[in-house]
């Protein structure tokens, strides 16, 4: 059976994908690159950090939304902006709310340096985990564990084994930590609460603070 | 109960019911609902049946615990037959007296009939109150006529007529035809067109289908879907049903919120009856059409009220919102076609089809058609459900039906359609209530909460109450809502105790937009409404918390301190004696002071002060 193909444009340019396929493997396709921060291409799409939403127009005339283009899958005839004002401004207000609750997350760092984000306007926190889920669905899907799920709502929100045991399904894979962008510090080792790092963006002194002594902070999920 | 096997017999039960019902001309009906049972009337019923066994009559009158009226302020409300006298605030003792005056006699006891505040007039039925006079009471009429635990009572009045009507004379697409002439949009928030979404759904490929009935209201301050499910249960069974056949569905789910216990029962007594008397189940009337339905009790979580999370919570799972590019019509329960619609929408099923498209389109307004149910509440003084047709303005909702402010202060705002909606000033009173012009002026129909405020209300307080309420109920999965609330409710914590900072305003907008903007669900992108609205048409009260450190409204507790006005104080002491803080000082017949560095500010004086002498004072100057 043939697989349909699906025509759409991204920036401007003309895209034909297989039908089925999400807008981020569409852009990723043809190289235009969208940051994310809770996709991972092995497990499915969460649309939790929402760091990759994209411009959608579906149809000409129509009012264009904001959607996570990690989980939206590609129409015919639609149109996508993936650096428009309004997508950049909720991207570094976004960043902006993600490291100023983990600031001791590379990740975290990595996009609000990659958002331009130069000065936190919140009181910031330091949390270890940035509630992206990838741990429980490595767990699920990958590793079939099922030994990690989210319990409480809203803030009170956290990464928890049943009953906060450990139950006999978890093998000790560490497939989660794999996974786990918390445990990855920023490039500097821990930083003080409040400060940003910001300075493969900024370029001084790189050698110094790199461990790749390349470029380095967005090298593997996030490249420049 | 016998089985009904066609619709002949159905309309055979129902003369049946109504030549029994002659005996009688005395009807006694207690209101049974939720409101009315906080004040006790299932005291008042059981008075009245105990009377009723005590005091002789040729042919006993019929007693009837009937639904909701939406007068829940004035409960218990009791309308005796013949006569149509409504009686509110009525307690056990009162009962003897009801029954051997009124109903015995058809004398009307003063005492308990509702004075209407403005002409000091008492007033005998309830169709000449004002509270009830400026309604139009389509859907909520039914809940007085019927006691929601007897299907008999729903056949009687008419019921199951308008599914013997779709079933024999109307094929399912006629069906969708005619809801979707009617124009009727759903009554739970966004207002999608029924009839579209049912075609949708019909169209969609995929069995078996599915609808589901959404009464996980949990909008502070509002109950109407609550009062439907729990007045009129076989109403919302009979839409479901009509629904069901339209779109090509067998199974149907009532989703009830947890706190909603006597809706949930009554739902599940509804369900019961329905099958026993072969209205559910298999070849319903001999029509060849299967339809059943179950209950689901929620887990006590809001979101839930949202389709998608509440489609994954009655699949057992955790109650979180999905992407919803590919709608429920097409991949909803169990990645089935799905057709979810309010309580209320399923309510105004039956009588559409009943009495066709365009007598239900005939009220309303271009694009809103219909009635719509609010619960209006806050300051004023008629409080409960009200039922208007759309197009009507606010100021006649909030100053005829509600009777305008309590104790002569001036009503400010009105927030309508509860944490997700928006708060509009009093210069806006003149917009006709339906769903595009409120959309337009910033807030949202909602499920239908209004809640009314006076200038004794701070807006910068309420933006932080409903902040803070959706920050507790939002499931945490969407880093804007989880985050951007938690900071809003900060910055607006700020405000309120005086430490915001010059850029507090812009940061809250801006955050406002970005939390609109990218949010997963309903939920989220609705969350900053009531901020954002607040701060287009009350910026003015926001810069005088940041800049003077002043609460308008004298409700933000970091900013205010309490005083006794020398010039009206009698020294009566009526303070000294509330006040657990001993925090007022002064000897008898003098004037008292309050010494601000023990004062608590629970307002506990200012209620008790007999001249009114304690002011609230805020700002650094006065």
């Amino acid at each position: 059976m043939k697989i349909k193909q699906v025509n759409l444009t991204i920036d401007g340019n003309a895209v034909t994908v297989e039908e089925g396929a999400t807008i981020l493997q569409a852009a990723r396709q043809v190289g235009i690159h969208i940051p994310t921060v809770c996709y991972m291409e092995t497990l499915s799409p969460y649309g939790g950090c929402r760091i990759c939403v994209v411009e959608i127009v579906n149809r000409k005339g129509q009012k264009p939304f904001l959607d996570t283009s990690c989980t939206h899958e590609v129409r015919e005839g639609m149109a996508v902006d993936t650096q428009s004002p309004r997508v950049v401004r909720t991207r570094k207000m976004l960043a902006e709310l993600l490291v100023a609750s983990a600031p001791n997350v590379k990740i975290a760092q990595d996009i609000a340096a990659r958002m331009g984000v130069t000065r936190v306007r919140f009181p910031m926190e330091n949390s270890s985990c940035i509630l992206c889920g990838l741990c429980i669905r490595m767990c699920y899907e990958q590793m079939d564990g099922k030994a990690l799920g989210f319990s409480g709502r809203g803030i009170h929100r956290q990464v928890q084994m049943p009953f906060r045991t450990r139950p006999e399904t978890c093998r000790l894979c560490r497939g989660c930590d794999f996974v786990c962008p918390g445990v990855i510090v920023p490039c500097e080792g821990t930083k003080d609460p409040g400060e940003l790092c910001g300075r493969c963006v900024r370029l001084d002194d790189l050698p110094k603070c790199c461990p790749q002594e390349t470029f380095g902070c967005f090298c593997e999920r996030n490249p420049l | 109960m016998k089985k009904i096997r066609s619709a002949a017999e159905l309309k055979q039960w129902k003369a049946q019911l109504l030549s029994g019902r002659k005996k009688s001309d005395k009807i006694i009906r207690v209101c049974g609902g939720r409101g009315c049972q906080a004040y006790g009337c299932q005291e008042v019923k059981k008075a009245f049946r105990q009377e009723l066994r005590k005091q002789s009559f040729k042919t006993p009158p019929i007693l009837k615990y009937t639904g909701c009226r939406g007068f829940c302020e004035r409960g218990p409300l009791v309308t005796i037959q013949p006569g149509n006298i409504f009686y509110q605030r009525v307690n056990p003792e009162d009962v003897p007296l009801i029954v051997s005056e009124t109903v015995k006699k058809g004398k009307i006891i003063d005492r308990l009939l509702f004075e209407d505040s403005k002409s000091g007039r008492k007033i005998t039925t309830a169709q000449k109150i004002p509270f009830y006079r400026a309604q139009t009471r389509l859907l909520l009429s039914q809940n007085e006529l019927v006691d929601p635990t007897r299907i008999e009572d729903y056949v009687a009045i008419g019921g199951y007529a308008s599914l013997v009507k779709a079933l024999f004379r109307m094929a399912p697409e006629e069906v969708v035809a005619e809801v979707k002439a009617s124009g009727l949009r759903g009554r739970g928030g966004a207002g999608y067109p029924t009839g579209q979404k049912w075609e949708n759904c019909r169209r969609a490929e995929g069995s078996p289908k599915y609808v589901i009935c959404n009464c996980d209201e949990g909008d502070p301050g509002a109950f109407m879907d609550r009062s439907l499910l729990e007045g009129n249960p076989h109403s919302i069974l009979e839409g479901m049903m009509i629904g069901a056949y339209a779109i090509g569905s067998n199974q149907g789910y009532i989703y009830v919120r947890q706190e909603y216990t006597l809706a949930y029962k009554n739902a599940e007594i509804a369900i019961r009856q329905a099958r026993r008397a072969g209205l559910l189940g298999k070849n319903i009337l001999g029509s060849g059409f299967d339809f059943d339905a179950e209950t689901v009790r929620g887990g006590g979580a809001f979101v839930c009220g949202e389709s998608t999370a509440l489609i994954a919570s009655i699949e057992g799972k955790v109650g979180e919102p999905r992407s919803k590019q590919i709608h429920t019509v097409v991949k909803g329960l169990w990645d089935k076609p799905t057709n979810l619609n309010n309580v209320e929408t399923w309510a105004n099923v039956p009588r559409i089809i009943q009495k066709g498209s365009r007598r239900f389109s005939a009220i309303g307004t271009e694009k809103s058609k219909g009635t719509k149910i609010f619960s209006l509440v806050g300051k004023i003084k008629n409080t409960g459900l009200v039922e208007v047709p759309m197009g009507i303005t606010l100021k006649e909702i909030i100053y005829d039906i509600g009777g305008g402010p309590q104790g002569g202060k001036a009503i400010k705002a009105v927030q309508t359609g509860g944490p997700s909606g928006g708060c509009l000033p009093a210069s806006l009173f003149h917009l006709p209530v339906d769903f595009d012009s409120l959309a337009q002026a910033g807030s949202i129909m909602g499920s239908g909460g209004m809640i009314v405020m006076d200038e004794e209300t701070c807006l910068v307080d309420v933006a932080k109450y409903f902040t803070r309420f959706l920050q507790e109920e939002s499931c945490g999965k969407c880093l804007p809502c989880r985050e951007g609330l938690k900071r809003m409710g900060e910055i607006l914590d700020g405000l309120t105790e005086g430490k915001g900072d010059p850029e507090s305003l812009s940061l809250l907008e801006e955050l406002g937009e970005v939390v609109t903007d990218a949010s997963l669900c309903g939920l989220g992108k609705t969350a900053a409404n009531p901020v954002l609205s607040a701060l287009k048409y009350f910026r003015q009260e926001f810069e005088e918390h940041l800049q003077n450190k002043r609460c308008p409204a004298g409700v933000c507790l970091p900013l205010i301190r309490y005083a006794v006005s020398a010039e009206t104080c009698t020294g009566c002491g009526a303070c000294q004696k509330v006040c657990f803080a001993g925090a007022i000082a002064g000897e008898k017949k003098k004037v008292h002071q309050i010494q601000v560095a023990l004062c608590t500010k629970c307002g506990a004086c200012r209620e008790v002060c007999p001249t009114q002498s304690i002011q609230v004072q805020s700002g650094g100057r006065s």
